[in-house]
């Protein structure tokens, strides 16, 4: 195992977000603040509770999840398509390392931003509302689980994509359209019933319905098949990177 | 000589059907410069990424120290330091850290003092804390090359280290490569500088459509192809050879006024006394008389020539 790879490849990933801090950092939480002024605040006063739950408590798990999607896909995105947009990804490909090792430090990069962004912005979310958190470990397990599995989609975006459009073409068309559509600020009960049936095919429905479980208690879905979809979800992500780099996909002729 | 490097039979077909490498074998031997030459296209940069692990053979197979570089990859690309051909580098990144990123991801653990030396030999020392988009292309071309020693291999490949650098750099890079030669580090550069070739390696490759047309001695090679011509000038013009001098093969310049003989030098019998004499005898007036040995560059563009 060639730990130094992974060390230095983690560290300077980390730099990169400390180096564009407003960019990495307090782009999400400031975002986040507007839709708990938004939406927790003018348009949340308005709106009835949800099962007993003030509406801008319960839309901080969404909130959150929303955030983590997109910077954990945008993080590991650009992470990897960088270095081959500049071609310096040859120096990546003529080192001693295997696939593992690229993976654990640029999708271990990734992953940790999101994770510090999600607590940031639970940190922010104290602010607004009274937070309660119920299963404190659990919330913690999604909150890893979440950030790692969509690091991964985010790694095989940067290793799909072969310009800057491609890059956003995914987070913008089904990310940001499946996670508005995922519950964050809602419950799917809320939708019509042919509606709420279509929503189960949303991957983000179970991440939100499983996140929320763990602060409140309440979720669209049961725990048990909140956590095997995530699950799921990350072992999909794995095989498609361990196949990527096998085939050596746009990277190896 | 034992061979640190050895090609058999190595192919590369590309995805769109273009071959770039066809069968070639090649033994690179421990602490030689070794130049490949060949016009753009040839396939260098194919042959040096297959080893260094960039581009997968279609078929053959290569040996680092002995070791598979398929099957072995950790233990061979350790040994390799690789200076690409473009100026590939991140430039929002100090040249120290991305020396310590080069230096780590090869396995390596941080040695500041080594480090530190290496920037001090290559004259960037004082750069250590720009940022790479700040350096000129010269500076930024030893940064390549820092990157690429930061992990002190033992073989290192530059694949068109003085393209587009100026003479100054030139010379900087040739005395910096004498110098790891005299490290004991293996050096395969790839060029389009004939001169450097001549210049800087040991031995000399070939290569033209793909195939390697010859690897020899540099001074062997230019022994075995190389030509020597003598030019005569001659005080008045004429229109056309001699009758009498037809056995040597002359030819006469557009201008009618010099005489061209080529011969190998190292025959037992050149001919040139017999020609003179002719000359003399067929009532000629010499002006004066050249030699000159045909350089690499003359050998090289007649072997692309003749492959084509």
């Amino acid at each position: 195992m060639n730990i130094q790879a992974v060390k230095v490849i983690y560290k300077y990933e980390m730099l990169r977000a400390w180096d564009t801090i407003l960019q990495s950092f307090a782009s999400p939480v400031i975002s986040t603040v507007l839709y708990f002024v938004v939406f927790g605040s003018a348009i949340g006063s308005r709106i009835e509770n949800i099962e007993g739950i003030l509406y801008g408590a319960f839309i901080v798990p969404g909130l959150m999840m929303l955030a983590l999607l997109t910077q954990s896909v945008s993080n590991a995105s650009f992470g990897i398509y960088f270095p081959r947009f500049t071609g310096t990804m040859y120096e990546t490909l003529s080192a001693p390392i295997s696939a593992i090792e690229i993976v654990l430090g640029y999708v271990g990069a990734a992953a940790s931003k999101s994770f510090i962004i999600g607590l940031i912005i639970l940190a922010t979310a104290g602010f607004f509302v009274e937070l309660k958190i119920v299963h404190p470990f659990w919330m913690l397990g999604f909150l890893v689980l979440t950030c790692i599995s969509f690091s991964l989609l985010g790694f095989i975006i940067g290793l799909w994509a072969e310009s800057f459009e491609q890059l956003q073409l995914i987070p913008l068309l089904v990310i940001t359209p499946l996670v508005f559509l995922g519950g964050s600020f809602y419950t799917i009960d809320m939708l019509p019933p042919a509606w709420q049936k279509i929503s189960l095919f949303n991957p983000v429905v179970y991440l939100v319905s499983g996140f929320r479980w763990s602060f409140y208690e309440i979720s669209d879905v049961s725990i048990e098949v909140s956590l095997f979809m995530v699950l799921l979800f990350a072992t999909a992500c794995l095989v498609i990177v361990w196949w990527m780099f096998k085939t050596g996909y746009r990277l190896k002729q | 000589m034992s061979s640190v490097i050895s090609v058999s039979n190595l192919s590369k077909v590309y995805a769109s059907g273009h071959r770039a490498l066809n069968d070639v074998s090649l033994d690179i031997h421990s602490g030689e410069i070794l130049a490949l030459l060949g016009p753009n296209g040839a396939g260098k940069t194919t042959l040096i990424s297959i080893i260094c692990g960039i581009v997968n053979a279609s078929e053959g197979s290569v040996t680092v120290d002995g070791y598979d570089i398929v099957k072995n990859y950790r233990i061979t690309r350790s040994m390799i330091g690789l200076v690409p051909q473009e100026l590939t580098l991140s430039m929002f990144v100090s040249v120290w850290d991305t020396i310590c990123f080069s230096r780590g991801l090869f396995g390596k653990k941080p040695d500041p003092a080594y480090l530190e030396q290496l920037l001090k030999d290559l004259s960037l020392w004082d750069k250590k804390d720009s940022d790479i988009l700040t350096l000129s292309g010269g500076m930024k071309r030893r940064v390549l090359i820092a990157k690429a020693l930061s992990h002190e291999p033992s073989i290192l490949f530059l694949d068109e280290p003085t393209a587009g650098v100026d003479v100054e750099l030139r010379k900087d890079m040739w005395s910096l490569v004498e110098k790891m030669r005299q490290s004991g580090v293996t050096i395969i550069l790839t060029t389009h500088y004939i001169e450097e070739a001549e210049e800087i390696a040991d031995r000399v490759g070939v290569i033209s459509n793909g195939e390697l047309i010859v690897v020899d001695d540099k001074d062997a090679l230019k022994h075995k192809l190389g030509k020597r011509q003598m030019m005569i000038e001659l005080e008045h013009t004429i229109e056309s050879i001699p009758q009498s001098l037809t056995l040597w093969s002359l030819e006469l310049s557009d201008e009618g006024n010099q005489l061209t003989y080529t011969y190998d030098s190292h025959s037992e019998h050149t001919g040139i006394a017999e020609l003179l004499r002719a000359i003399d005898r067929s009532g000629l007036l010499l002006k004066d008389i050249n030699t000159s040995q045909s350089s690499l560059e003359d050998i090289f563009i007649n072997l692309v020539h003749n492959s084509e």
